[in-house]
This record gives C-alpha cells, sequence and structure tokens, in this order.
C-alpha cells in the first residue's frame, strides 16, 4: 500500500499551485463534505472575497437508483451571482468523475459561470469521465477496492484514511 | 407475523399508505431528506434531475387544490412527467373500476400513482393489486384516503413544528375541531407519538371524536380553553361539512363561539406557540381572521414546506 499523504501539506501546496491564478474575485465551491472543509482552508489563505459556496450533489448523482439518497447532508448554498464568475470547485479526492460531473451541472442550474477549474487534493486514477483536476498537488494509484476518504479530527486538523469497500 | 405493505424486504420504504406502524427511523429520515429539497425552490433552474424520465400519475378521485398542485409543482421539480387524471370526466363515470383503471396507467409504463380516494383503504388496494399483477415497480403515494389517513400532510406538519420548535421532546401539541372526520388527525397524531411528542391533545365536542379516541395515545378535552393552556402547537383542522351526515352540530356559529380559534383563546397558549393548519380555512368558523393572518399562523410556511416534504417522499420511494 502506498504512503498515505499529508493532507495539511497537500493543503499548502495546492494553495500554492492556485495563488497566481485566483483573483479577489475568484468563488470557491466545496463539494460536501470534505471539499468544503478545503474550500475554508484556502479561502482564508487565499483571501478571496466571495463568500463560499458548498454543494450537496447527491440530487444529480447518476447513481442514486443504486444508492438511493443519502441522507445527513445540508442543502447545497450558493452565496453569490454566478452569471459570469470565475469558479474553482474543491473537492478532496478525485476518482471516477462522476462526482464533478454532477457538480459541473449542479452549478449550472445556478446560473452561467464565465470559468469553470476544479482544486483537489488528490488524483487517485481510475478516471470513468473525461475530466481533469485543474490543480492537484499529489496522484497515486489506489486499487478500485480501496476507497481513500478525507477526515477531520477534533482539533480542525484534516487526514486521510485509506477504507477497504 | 403480517409483513408491513409500505416496506420492501429490506425494510425500505416502498409505498407511503399511512404513518400508523412506520419505524421511527423512517419518519426520521424523510424529515431529514426534506431539508435540501427546501433551497431548489431558490434556485434560477428549480429544478433537480432525480426523476428525469419517470412518469407520475396524479389520481384523484376525490376535489383537491392545494395537494394536488403541491404534487404536481414537486414532480416537476423532481423533473418526472407528471399526469393529472381528471376523473371526474374519465373513464370511472363511464363504469371503469378502480382497478381496471390501475391496470390501463400500468399498461402506459407509470412508475408512480398520487392517490386520492373517498374510501379509506383505496391506495393500499391500489399498492396491493400492484403486488399480485407483478408490477410493483409502480409507487403508491396516498394523498388522503377517505376518514383514513394523509400521511404526507402529517409528514409536512411534523417538518414545520421541527422547523420552529428544534425538537419534539418537550412539546405539548393540541389537535383541535373535527377530529372525527379527519384523516389530517389522523396521521398528525400517528406522527406525534412516533416521534415521541410527550403530550398530544385533541380539542372538539364530544360530537366530532371517534368513539375511543383516547386509545390513540391522547388526552381528550371538550373545552377548548382548558385544551389550549400552556400549549407549544396549536393545529387546527378543518370543519367537514361535506362529510357530515345529520346534525352533528347546532350552527357553525356556534362552533365558532366554542371551538373557533381566536385571538383570546389563543393567549392561554404559550406565548411563542405557533398555529398551524392544513388548509383550506373556513374563516369565521374553525378560526379567526385576526389568528390566521397573526404572526404565530405558521399556515403558509407549511404549504412551502409540503413540496419539500413531497419531493423527500417521491425520490426516496424511486431510490429504494
Amino acid at each position: 500500500m502506498p504512503t498515505l499523504p499529508q493532507a495539511t501539506e497537500l493543503c499548502r501546496r495546492l494553495a500554492d499551485l492556485m495563488r497566481p491564478h485566483v483573483t479577489p474575485a475568484t468563488a470557491l465551491v466545496g463539494i460536501q463534505t470534505g471539499g468544503v472543509w478545503i474550500a475554508e482552508w484556502l479561502h482564508r489563505e487565499l483571501g478571496l472575497k466571495q463568500p463560499l459556496g458548498s454543494m450537496n450533489v447527491s440530487f444529480y448523482r447518476d447513481d442514486y437508483h443504486q444508492r438511493g439518497l443519502q441522507g445527513g447532508r445540508k442543502p447545497s448554498a450558493i452565496p453569490f451571482d454566478v452569471a459570469d464568475a470565475h469558479v474553482v470547485i474543491v473537492d478532496d479526492v478525485l476518482y471516477t468523475g462522476r462526482t464533478i460531473r454532477a457538480a459541473l451541472n449542479e452549478l449550472f442550474d445556478y446560473g452561467r459561470p464565465a470559468r469553470i477549474d476544479l482544486a483537489v487534493l488528490v488524483d487517485r486514477g481510475g478516471r470513468e469521465l473525461p475530466i481533469a483536476a485543474t490543480y492537484c498537488p499529489h496522484t497515486l494509484q489506489l486499487p478500485a477496492a480501496q476507497s481513500l476518504n478525507l477526515e477531520r479530527t477534533e482539533d480542525g486538523s484534516l487526514e486521510f484514511t485509506v477504507v477497504e469497500k | 407475523m403480517i409483513p408491513n405493505p409500505q416496506l420492501n424486504k429490506n425494510g425500505e420504504l416502498q409505498h407511503l399508505l399511512t404513518i400508523d406502524g412506520l419505524p421511527r427511523e423512517i419518519v426520521v429520515s424523510i424529515l431529514d431528506a426534506a431539508a435540501p429539497f427546501t433551497e431548489v425552490a431558490e434556485r434560477e433552474v428549480k429544478k433537480v434531475p432525480l426523476l428525469r424520465g419517470k412518469s407520475v400519475f396524479n389520481l384523484f378521485f376525490e376535489n383537491s387544490t392545494r395537494t394536488r398542485t403541491t404534487f404536481e409543482i414537486a414532480a416537476k421539480r423532481l423533473s418526472a412527467d407528471v399526469i393529472n387524471l381528471n376523473i371526474n370526466t374519465s373513464s370511472t363515470t363511464k363504469g371503469e373500476t378502480l382497478l381496471d383503471t390501475v391496470d390501463n396507467l400500468a399498461a402506459m409504463q407509470a412508475d408512480m400513482f398520487i392517490v386520492r380516494h373517498a374510501a379509506s383503504g383505496a391506495p393500499h388496494l391500489i399498492a396491493q393489486h400492484l403486488r399480485n399483477i407483478g408490477a410493483d415497480h409502480i409507487r403508491v403515494v396516498n394523498a388522503g384516503d377517505g376518514r383514513h389517513a394523509h400521511p404526507t400532510q402529517g409528514l409536512l406538519d411534523m417538518y414545520t413544528i421541527r422547523h420552529y420548535k428544534k425538537d419534539f421532546a418537550n412539546l405539548t401539541v393540541a389537535i383541535v375541531g373535527d377530529v372525527l372526520h379527519s384523516r389530517v388527525a389522523r396521521s398528525q397524531i400517528h406522527a406525534l407519538n412516533v416521534l415521541g411528542v410527550p403530550e398530544v391533545r385533541v380539542v372538539a365536542p364530544k360530537t366530532l371524536l371517534p368513539s375511543e379516541v383516547e386509545r390513540m395515545g391522547v388526552r381528550v378535552f371538550n373545552d377548548m380553553r382548558e385544551g389550549l393552556r400552556g400549549v407549544d402547537v396549536v393545529m387546527m383542522l378543518r370543519l367537514q361539512n361535506e362529510r357530515m351526515n345529520g346534525a352533528l352540530l347546532p350552527s357553525t356559529q356556534e362552533y365558532f363561539k366554542y371551538y373557533g380559534l381566536t385571538p383570546d383563546k389563543l393567549e392561554l397558549a404559550k406565548p411563542d406557540a405557533i398555529v398551524m393548519h392544513p388548509g383550506p380555512m373556513n374563516r369565521g368558523v374553525e378560526i379567526d381572521s385576526a389568528v390566521a393572518d397573526g404572526g404565530q399562523a405558521v399556515i403558509l410556511p407549511q404549504v412551502t414546506f409540503g413540496i419539500a416534504v413531497r419531493m423527500a417522499v417521491m425520490s426516496m420511494l424511486a431510490g429504494n
């Protein structure tokens, strides 16, 4: 099994990758729940002025008929005008690309953005759709039987764990 | 043991026929699932694709505006195709039986039936029939059957109470009015009990209470002033003149005097008590306009929440 990356260190490297390309008007939208934690940190670190968005993409997932409604998530909140905005979607792990496909569809129901980028901490391979991250500090290959999860500890720091499915 | 006809073999909700007998976890999961749907109405595109390509049939064998409309809006916001059957002008008036109608709609590849019927048990009969003909992929939602149940109304009322009171654990709730004819009251009582509300009261004249109503787990009050004292939630019921046979009441004026919710009677409840009504309201019969339009009324939010709750129910049924 590959060594697990340090999530806090990856957040710093992700911010470094993004810094030259964002302006105060850039809007961040985190995908619940891990993506929101990262987006909250990036928002402070990069000094962005647009209010932070968060997205619950479960209404747009293509595997809804296998998984049903997943409870316990909050509603989506997009507190800025999406029309003509530069939006960066933030998630913890990029895998099949289906979550990002759902997020893109959902975002367009709020308006027509000028540009959308994707920022993730880890790309674990296994793509099933033609989707790529704009900013990604770390890649690794994991077998399909394992899932890479981001967790937040009691002191607020982020940690990756690997779970056998 | 007879299995609950609403649940599949994994214990998941397959049809929504009544709140009676539903496990607490399922009731809570519907309320939890409804919360994210409230936000869909505030978007530029008020639609999510959960039921895209599904055909939802509104089968209303009894008049309704609000319930039928909110089910239609809920289904459309989930991207379903909605077909409204106007039963008064349909084959039923030419003599077709209920189950023949169902067979025909099943042959049209229906995915869900929203059923309102004057006969108690009609949605159960349809669900059972769908199982018998091997069409139990079609989901049934009871939108009100006779005096029996109106589960989505009960659920949206619980959503409303939770929204304003946060928690069910310390509440006293009074249900006031025509309990005898009210499927809404039955669904409310079952829901309040399963969610653990410590005191559920019913307030009505003896002629408008079912016999042995105490056995449903409620305290009975015939005096409205006594019944409202110290309550957190007042749930008014509509006086159902159209369901009354014979003289259960002297007059609507006299009913209003004793059981109409007026500002002075409402003062006996807690100062932060909320007032609910499932609609349509009879102003000056069961509720005074000063209360219906007053600061404690949450009657219009009930309607808005009802759309989110119905979206949650339809999505859960379609996904299970």
